[in-house]
């Protein structure tokens, strides 16, 4: 279909890392159900690295494309650098999404983040919580 | 292999249609308002074409306006039966929720002119019954419209009796039938039908043509200003080969109705059966009063517009009714209005069959399909959750 872009089309053919890690060391879930998108993304931290990451998705085309691909963009990255991961670079990445889906690459950026959160969290890491969005107010989308 | 099961968005045109289309584009060249040989050629035609339309309709040529679709259709008939209301200082319009966008948006123009709008709620099977209208027509109501069939649920709703508590109320009514003509019998006078519009892109005829049946009587509000066309109801150069085109489909379709429906219940049959047995999954709309080529079905834990990507790897061509295909925020109005929460009607396929479908394509459909859900389902948080007792199910 040519609503999408080879780039998507491939992600959400064949997305890269789907599946659950066991004892993940960080789990995030951004979105809801009533919206019709979750994204949960889980981590294997390694010497503030990802050492793994595996993502689940309940969405549309796009947000299953842009979780994919964002679990590529972090996959072996230092925790910092996969922090800076931004929606804008998710979508770039995947050559572009439609102005209506540019909320599914903010969903990856904010998942990938939570998740980071969830691990310094558990491991009485001190963060910037700056860094972090206020998922309490974000708004869902379709509330 | 390859499956269209999209035929409630549009049809493949039949070859009947195409060829009594040709020479009206390959030859006959006139203008219907053209008094030469070569205009009163295409002129006839046309009078060939509304007499052919009123003859499936049950109603007299003259009753028949041509439309550029149903959408148009639509519009006139309820902008006409307010327009009469106004007059009469009556100003309640009587509808349901899960009406087509072309009847509730109509309706919306007329509530911020100062009508008030009075949306009927759909039982949990996409039925409302006569009784509810009756119910709810007041002295000052000037229109009651509701749909003969449901594009995306394929409920088919009592027009015939809904008809007569009109008739009896002295009411206009208006339907739009533009999934049933063709499909379903019609006959808008023992069906007391005021107005009735159809569109010849859904039953194998071309897209962008629809004629509007309104009753002897009533003064039709002109929506387009020019020639006098269509009586002066409706200005612009006919289309004169789509015109054609839509007679002859609609010709056809309502001979060979009973044989077609019969062969399309059947395949809609199998395929409900076969798609009941995916576990957390449920048909919308109503078992039995059901357009024969429609099947609806939410499948909890998954959203329907990567169903639909994935379906079309596999050649199966169908539609969803969550808010990613619907170009909103929100999921169909129509399993909203039959109370699905928003959740479950994100996870909606239609699958509409035609007479051309075959048991091959169904058994193909019940194979692929089923895969495809589970293949979902298995990335899915929302199912996981589900499924280790974290959240509840909403679908048996």
């Amino acid at each position: 279909m040519a609503l999408y872009s080879e780039k998507v089309m491939d992600h959400f053919r064949h997305p890269r890392n789907v599946g659950v890690i066991e004892n993940a060391d960080g789990i995030g879930e951004v979105g809801n159900a009533k919206c019709g998108d979750i994204m949960k993304i889980y981590l294997k931290i390694e010497n503030d690295t990802v050492a793994d990451v595996k993502f689940e998705t309940f969405g549309c085309g796009s947000a299953i494309a842009s979780s994919s691909m964002a679990t590529e963009m972090i996959k072996g990255k230092p925790l910092s650098e996969a922090l800076q991961l931004s929606n804008r670079a998710v979508a770039e990445a995947l050559d572009g999404l439609p102005a209506h889906k540019l909320h599914c690459s903010v969903l990856a950026e904010e998942a990938i983040k939570a998740a980071v959160q969830d691990y310094y969290e558990k491991n009485g890491i001190a963060y910037d919580h700056e860094q972090f969005p206020d998922c309490a107010s974000c708004g869902h989308c379709c509330e | 292999m390859t499956v269209y099961a999209d035929n409630a968005a549009t049809t493949r045109m039949s070859r009947t249609a195409i060829e009594a289309m040709l020479p009206y584009m390959d030859g006959i060249c006139g203008n219907p308002s053209s008094l030469h040989s070569e205009g009163q050629r295409a002129a006839e035609a046309l009078q060939g074409a509304r007499e052919k339309i009123a003859a499936c309709l049950g109603c007299s040529p003259r009753e028949i306006t041509f439309t550029s679709g149903g959408s148009e259709a639509d519009n006139q008939a309820i902008l006409t039966a307010a327009e009469i209301g106004r007059r009469k200082s009556k100003r309640h319009i009587l509808s349901t929720a899960f009406e087509h966008h072309a009847v509730l948006h109509t309706l919306e123009k007329l509530e911020r002119q100062g009508f008030e709008v009075e949306l009927l709620p759909v039982h949990e099977n996409g039925m409302i019954s006569a009784r509810d209208v009756e119910a709810a027509i007041r002295e000052d109501t000037c229109l009651v419209t509701v749909m003969y069939a449901n594009n995306e649920i394929g409920s088919i709703l009592p027009v015939s009796e809904i008809g007569e508590v009109c008739q009896k109320a002295g009411v206009l009514f208006h339907t739009d039938a533009v999934q049933a003509a063709g499909h379903l019998a019609i006959d808008v006078r023992a069906q007391h039908i005021d107005m009735l519009s159809l569109s010849a892109h859904k039953f194998h005829g071309p897209k962008g043509i629809g004629a509007l049946y309104v009753r002897q009587g009533i003064p039709l509000t002109t929506l387009i200003e020019g020639g006098a066309q269509e009586r002066g109801k409706r200005a612009g150069t006919e289309n004169v080969p789509a015109i054609v085109g839509m007679a002859a489909a609609l010709e056809e379709a309502c001979r060979n109705l009973e044989r077609n429906a019969a062969r399309m219940t059947a395949l809609r049959d199998k395929l409900i059966a076969g798609l009941s047995r995916i576990p957390h999954s449920a048909l919308n709309g109503d078992p039995v009063n059901r357009l024969p080529g429609n099947v609806n079905f939410c499948f909890e834990g998954i959203e329907g517009e990567s169903l639909l990507l994935l379906l079309d790897e596999k050649g199966i061509y169908a539609s969803s009714g969550s808010a990613c295909t619907s170009g909103s925020l929100d999921p169909s109005h129509v399993l909203l209005a039959i109370g699905r929460p928003h959740e479950i009607a994100h996870g909606s396929l239609r699958l509409s069959l035609c007479e051309s479908n075959t048991d091959e394509e169904v058994d193909y459909l019940l194979r692929e399909i089923p895969e495809v859900v589970t293949y979902l389902r298995n990335m899915s948080p929302l199912w996981r959750d589900k499924v280790s007792g974290k959240r509840e199910f909403l679908l048996k």
